[in-house]
């Protein structure tokens, strides 16, 4: 199948007037030692086959019928009229609004989503978007040592984990030293992190603390007296939260955070294994210019007419160039409009229906658990909507509910070498009550 | 995120019909209203069912959160009706430009066609539905894209090793130069070498990124004839010089025709060979880089292997790798854990699965050199369907196809335009061709910025503009593979025009555009006084 619509014709014609005889002539100039002349590419097909080709590999894929699976990447409703919102090819096949008189739709879909992203994290300014949460924690950790003009990061073992990894990468670079809180997972612990653990840990060189709320464990951590830690040693207080549980859950500026993050992807992207998701970050005015990743301002046109354009532009790579705030460039836009429309779609009173039907859902499901004795709650801290539950050979158990189609969460042993046969269990509003019977009966026909 | 096709309403300008004119009265006169003009309380678009009584009485017995955790602020998202929402951004849409609308010479962006299935492909529930953190066992098929996929780009390549989680191009470069860093350590000149090389016609991330890996960047200046001055790169090359940054073919569109020698050069200076792969789509089967010497490059999947650009993302910009990088690559890898690799590729090119082949991940620790996560999961997934599947729709003939009209259409603007700009670079082009606007800025007064406004008004994206930086007043245009060739005429015709009008009546030159939604905005006052949300309360 090709793409390009020249006919032979046409490759005359254009021959014709460069004034050369072939299209070789104009690849003369890669030197002879390095020319190629083939590579082993499978030859093209047509619609018909690759079509076959992509229905037999995603057909590999074993979708689980029911999933507690959580961990970062949660299984929302998307709703349907998200999906056209962002399937308009005005949206998709456009790209960065260098040209704002042609780019308005894009512009002010992104002064929205900032708008929203203000709103739900109750800071004063949000960004167009970063890769995912992870690297935009990463981002925000070297936001907080440009501000504070310090090189260590202290973070909470009870950040998702891959969160850490990637934080780790990218401090590695400039030889930022990061520094992990420890979470409380002692038998009988809360499984938050440790505020006394911090407050010896922040002193004058650490330029931010990062906490997550809900924690990875799902617990509800003490922001403000983490927060306070943080401000008392004059560093940042950098906080990676949930967006569906912000509706329940106080915003992160009610408690002082400095800089929000967050993963997007339950705001109506699919799950997609692992990817396009889209990472938020939030901050305050003061720190703008040391913000990474674009911003979009309303403005107006000579003839008074309000318009969206990129502005302050000065933080970024292809104005600053090896003195920009980030190198990010492409983010993903398109994945920020998802959760605008998303946002829009439910409204105040759709993403509390969410967040208090997930919490429900997972309550519902521990103690369903509890009752018929199958586990115990690992960590004793009050959950949002994910709960570490012991259970005996929970390992075992977790494969051969696997090979039934049902995945029975996240195994936190391969990550918290203290927490054997815990298991992280996810609920959504789409966890429906049938899901957990048939999960209760499947441990027990396993047990 | 499948793209449903569907024109706007056209009025006689052929735009959307959004164009309309703004209504009088409004202080500021507004095109589209924001989306919280439309909200009033109660109205909603979506709702959701209610716990049973069942799970509502199991959960009075768990935990409950405490009163200082819970919000107390307000949460004002709009309350809307499903009609007027997307009324509200489907409107919003018509005043876009995009591929799907029009001509989209963008310089360097690589605006080509986005071919539909590969949104179908994407779309398949198998890969939609799919966990990254789901057992092995139940992802074989997203495991078995990303392995084939990597596959495919290491032979188009010619590198040894493929890793696809960059999430974007600037991550890939990013990703380069934390494994330069960690190839000199492991040789104990990690302290030793510290500066990057970039060329003067690099793109703005490759410094950006080299400051962020911790080095230090030297620019260095190009050649007359628009290609790196090997003269100079071989006086700044020693042994402190960790990698050399070269984008090739470059920003001027141009292949360094001495890129063996610069190749060797580096290599010689026991330095990193960095190639930003951001203008592949001018080289394929012409030119792999990875057989021809160098380290590492990124893969721009949302330029060459036409993944949508979505308004500035999501992109993809995996990695390859030469063998002495390999072992620093992020993880986790995909891998064949069971079967041989000549035979799973064999029936997969052939459209089989193979019996007994197994995919899996990397274990976490399993490869301790590498330099890590550099973000979460194992990439932009749904990019990788829709580029592998824009490979495999063209297959090796159709991917060399690609090259050659990309090539083709560049060098027909070259020559057509040459009588009316002036050319810096005035040789064979590869993907792009950069003019220049100076003779119409000195000669008349009308400036690039002017020319690209005027050429909004004939409903076609200008190219990039001032960049790159090394070319005064610049153009840089790339028309890709797929515009046919009357689009290009019609193009040549507008740019003629342009130019003609620049001498007859400047001043008209610099009035436009006139047809767009919104006219020149005041850029300068949106960054002094930043409006950069919605002010609820003054609603």
């Amino acid at each position: 199948m090709a793409y390009t619509p020249h006919t032979a014709a046409d490759h005359e014609r254009m021959l014709d007037a460069i004034g050369v005889t072939s299209i070789e002539d104009l690849f003369a100039d890669i030197p002879p030692a390095v020319r190629a002349d083939a590579f082993a590419v499978p030859p093209p097909l047509t619609e018909q086959e690759v079509r076959n080709d992509v229905a037999r590999i995603a057909g590999r894929n074993r979708i689980p019928e029911i999933s507690f699976l959580g961990a970062g990447a949660y299984r929302h409703l998307v709703p349907a009229v998200v999906g056209e919102v962002i399937g308009r090819s005005e949206f998709a096949t456009a790209y960065t609004p260098y040209q704002p008189e042609v780019s308005q739709g894009t512009l002010q879909s992104i002064y929205e989503f900032q708008s929203l992203i203000c709103e739900l994290t109750g800071m004063e300014v949000a960004s167009a978007s970063h890769y995912d949460a992870a690297t935009a924690t990463a981002e925000a950790a070297l936001m907080a040592c440009r501000l504070t003009r310090r090189n260590r990061v202290a973070i909470s073992s009870a950040v998702n984990p891959q969160v850490r990894q990637v934080l780790a990468t990218y401090c590695s670079g400039p030889g930022i030293e990061v520094v992990e809180v420890p979470a409380d997972l002692a038998e009988g612990g809360s499984g938050l992190t440790q505020v006394d653990g911090a407050q010896r840990i922040l002193d004058g060189s650490v330029a931010c603390l990062v906490a997550q709320q809900p924690n990875f464990f799902g617990g509800v951590e003490p922001m403000a007296e983490l927060g306070d830690a943080a401000h008392a040693a004059g560093a940042q207080f950098v906080t990676l939260v949930e967006p569906t549980s912000l509706a329940v859950l106080a915003a992160p500026a009610t408690y002082g955070a400095d800089i929000v993050t967050a993963e997007g992807q339950p705001l109506g992207i699919p799950l997609s294994f692992g990817g396009p998701y889209v990472g938020l970050m939030a901050a305050r005015m003061a720190s703008v210019r040391q913000m990474p990743g674009r911003l979009v301002g309303a403005t107006r046109d000579a003839a008074g007419r309000k318009g969206y354009v990129l502005t302050l532009q000065a933080r970024e790579q292809h104005i600053r160039r090896e003195k920009a705030a980030s190198n990010i460039c492409t983010n993903q836009a398109l994945c920020a409009l998802a959760a605008t429309a998303y946002l829009t779609a439910v409204g105040p009173a759709g993403l509390r229906e969410v967040a208090e039907l997930s919490m429900t859902q997972a309550r519902h499901l521990a103690a369903a658990l509890e009752e018929r004795g199958l586990g115990e709650r690992r960590l004793g801290a009050p959950y949002f909507a994910e709960v570490a539950v012991r259970l005996p050979e929970a390992g075992r158990r977790h494969a051969a509910l696997a090979e039934r189609g049902i995945v029975a969460g996240y195994p936190l042993w391969t990550h918290y070498p203290e927490l054997t046969d815990t298991l992280l269990l996810a609920a959504t509003e789409l966890t429906s009550d049938e899901e957990i019977g048939a999960l209760v009966t499947a441990l027990e026909e396993v047990a | 995120m499948s793209v449903v096709d569907r024109p706007p309403a056209a009025d006689a300008s052929g735009r959307g019909a959004a164009f309309a004119s703004p209504e009088a009265g409004d202080e500021l006169r507004i095109v589209e209203p924001l989306i919280f003009a439309a909200s009033a309380p109660g109205r909603r678009a979506v709702s959701f069912p209610r716990p049973s009584e069942d799970a509502r009485e199991a959960a009075t017995g768990q935990p409950a959160l405490p009163g200082a955790a819970l919000r107390t602020s307000a949460l004002r998202l709009p309350e809307v009706s499903e009609l007027d929402m997307l009324r509200h951004f489907n409107r919003l849409s018509h005043l876009n430009h995009a591929i799907d609308l029009g001509f989209y010479p963008l310089g360097s962006c690589t605006m080509k066609y986005n071919p539909k299935v590969n949104e179908w492909a994407a779309a398949r529930p198998g890969f939609a539905e799919s966990h990254p953190l789901d057992p092995a066992a139940v992802s074989q098929g997203s495991l078995e894209l990303e392995w084939l996929l990597a596959e495919l780009l290491k032979e188009i390549s010619g590198f040894g090793a493929v890793s696809l989680q960059p999430a974007a191009g600037a991550q890939g470069e990013l990703t380069g130069m934390l494994m330069t860093r960690a190839y000199h350590r492991s040789r104990g000149e990690g302290e030793l070498r510290t500066r990057v090389l970039v060329p003067d016609s690099a793109h703005g991330t490759n410094p950006a990124t080299a400051s962020m890996a911790g080095y230090e960047t030297v620019t260095i200046r190009s050649n007359e004839r628009g290609g790196i001055d090997l003269g100079a790169l071989r006086e700044a090359l020693d042994d402190h010089t960790a990698a050399l940054m070269i984008t090739n073919p470059s920003t001027l569109g141009i292949f360094e025709d001495q890129i063996d020698q610069v190749i060797a050069a580096v290599r010689e200076a026991g330095a990193i060979a960095y190639m930003d792969g951001a203008n592949l789509n001018a080289i394929l089967g012409r030119f792999r880089p990875g057989a021809a010497g160098f380290d590492v490059m990124h893969f721009n999947l949302h330029k060459t292997f036409s993944t949508p650009h979505g308004g500035g993302g999501p992109g993809a910009g995996p990695v390859g790798v030469s063998d002495r990088l390999a072992p620093f690559l992020p993880g986790p890898l995909p891998l064949l854990a069971a079967g041989d690799a000549d035979e799973v590729r064999r029936n997969a090119w052939a459209g089989r699965s193979t019996p007994g082949s197994r995919f899996a991940l990397e274990e976490r620790g399993e490869r301790p050199t590498s330099i890590g996560r550099v973000r979460a999961f194992t990439g932009n997934f749904g990019m990788f369907v829709r580029a592998y599947t824009y490979i495999r729709a063209n297959g090796d003939a159709g991917l060399r196809a690609v090259s050659d009209d990309a090539v083709l259409a560049a060098n027909y603007l070259r020559v057509r335009l040459a009588d009316a700009y002036d050319l810096p670079y005035d040789r064979v082009c590869k993907h792009e061709v950069v003019f220049s606007g100076r003779r119409q800025k000195r000669e008349h007064g009308v400036s690039t910025l002017d020319i690209a406004k005027a050429i909004l008004d004939h409903g076609i994206h200008p190219p990039t503009i001032y960049f790159p930086l090394i070319v005064e007043e610049a153009l840089m245009i790339e028309p890709t593979e797929t515009e046919s060739l009357e689009t290009l005429d019609r193009f040549v015709e507008v740019m003629h025009a342009i130019a003609r009008q620049a001498e007859t009546d400047p001043e008209a030159v610099k009035r436009a555009p006139l047809t767009t939604p919104v006219g020149r905005l005041d850029e300068a006052g949106a960054a002094r006084r930043p409006d950069l949300r919605h002010d609820f309360d003054a609603a």
